[in-house]
């Protein structure tokens, strides 16, 4: 309870920092503030993509239903996210680049993911519930993440024209970014952490419940 | 029997099998055959320079025909409880995941040796002075799809929708094999210099080790009952 108030009250700040307190871009404008929302979803979709990773050598290792759960649980939360990089993006670049979509590497690299991981939840929607859907899932888990920095490669080498990270420059941190503009940023950052560990939890009871209910069915149905 | 007796045991079997029935091969070069001769009414060659699009045509070739290999490699497993009984003999279950990945390796690569000609002749392209080059850059790049291929192939047939969900599942992990293999067999019809296309190989050969290891780990939680 007191997490989802923190994350309520740390959402709101990052939503007040972005829209009132934040400057607006010079060369940019307006459109600058997708930046905001864009960044901080593909750091929790690469996050949930690592849990799910995680998760999946723990399940193999352990078999313990638990790490099944949150791979499952992070999976679906990171195509949400991975989805949101997708869509903000190309709302970015139609005024900034001038299209819609080009094959730059880290789109490429995230549409990539974006598939992993939507063959990840088929494969689970379409393998029969129990242990060996759980370790298919987990094989897959494991081998997505693992193709993650050669596909970044592969892509990286085929063609890029992405803004290079501002604030992860190498010389000094931070000094392509504004300071209230660095600020937001991580807020929002934080923001989006906070959301996503909240999904993650009920997302997980969710399928506790789930499963719950379904011993309850299994026990009813026997006994009568 | 040592190891290597025992992977190559069941690659016999699967040879064997193929050269009684000839299922696995006669689809699978029909269907590149398919593709090569779709791509030629799909793109004029008379406007387009073969050289912008024979790499890519090729490359679809093969993955597409590779798929409907591997589909089947484990479904003949599956019929008749073949893999029960690949389970009960005493072997490692890797052995099991080497074997059957040699046989596809070896039924796509013949598959492609003759797809290469009829590709030569449908696109006119002269390849006599590199055919090394891109012997090279081809069994690298299906030594990789057929890594993922394999452990991927044993996943799918014991799910629902199996035909369907071998590519979704595959292209996805594949696209940097894909990606590596167009670029550099590009260079190569283009009669660009080996070095240009070292770090590419070395992309695919990353690939490769990397998938072959963790397929050769993880394939025995894959057919585990």
């Amino acid at each position: 309870m007191i997490f989802k108030w923190l994350t309520f009250i740390v959402v709101n700040a990052a939503l007040i920092f972005i829209f009132m307190i934040a400057p607006i871009e010079r060369q940019e404008g307006i459109v600058q503030k997708i930046m905001y929302f864009h960044i901080p979803s593909a750091w929790v979709a690469f996050f949930a993509f690592f849990v799910v990773f995680v998760a999946s050598i723990l399940y193999l290792w352990k078999k313990e239903r638990e790490w099944d759960i949150i791979a499952h649980s992070a999976a679906e939360v990171g195509i949400i996210f991975c989805s949101l990089v997708l869509i903000t993006g190309p709302i970015w670049a139609k005024p900034i680049w001038g299209v819609w979509w080009t094959w730059d590497a880290r789109l490429t690299l995230t549409l990539v993911l974006w598939l992993i991981y939507v063959a990840y939840l088929m494969l689970r929607f379409h393998a029969s519930e129990g242990s060996q859907r759980a370790r298919f899932a987990a094989v897959l888990g494991i081998v997505g993440f693992l193709d993650v920095p050669i596909v970044h490669f592969s892509v990286l080498w085929w063609r890029t024209i992405h803004p290079k990270p501002k604030v992860l420059s190498m010389e000094s941190p931070g000094s392509g970014l504004e300071s209230v503009m660095l600020i937001t940023l991580i807020m929002s950052l934080i923001a989006f952490t906070l959301i996503f560990f909240l999904l993650l939890g009920q997302r997980i009871s969710l399928e506790k419940m789930r499963d719950e209910l379904n011993e309850i069915k299994r026990r009813t149905f026997h006994s009568s | 029997m040592n190891y290597l007796n025992k992977v190559w045991a069941i690659v016999w079997k699967d040879i064997r099998a193929e050269i009684r029935t000839k299922e696995i091969f006669s689809s699978m070069f029909i269907f590149s055959l398919l593709v090569l001769v779709i791509f030629n009414f799909s793109i004029d060659l008379l406007e387009v320079n073969p050289l912008d699009i024979a790499q890519g045509v090729l490359w679809i070739a093969f993955t597409f025909s590779g798929i409907l290999g591997l589909n089947r490699s484990f479904l003949f497993e599956k019929e008749n409880d073949c893999l029960q009984g690949l389970m009960l003999t005493p072997i490692d279950r890797s052995a099991i995941y080497l074997g059957k990945m040699l046989g596809n390796l070896i039924f796509m690569l013949i598959m492609e040796a003759i797809a290469v000609p009829i590709f030569v002749v449908l696109f006119n392209i002269g390849i006599y002075d590199k055919i090394i080059s891109l012997a090279i850059v081809i069994f690298l790049g299906t030594l990789g799809f057929v890594t993922v291929g394999t452990l991927f192939s044993a996943m799918s047939v014991n799910i629902k929708a199996r035909e369907v969900m071998l590519p979704i599942l595959l292209f996805p992990i594949v696209v940097p094999v894909i990606i590596a293999s167009v670029k550099s067999t590009g260079a190569i019809l283009t009669g660009k210099p080996f070095d240009d296309i070292i770090s590419w190989l070395k992309l695919i050969a990353v690939f490769d080790v990397v998938f072959l290891v963790v397929s050769f780990l993880s394939f025995e939680y894959i057919i585990e009952e």
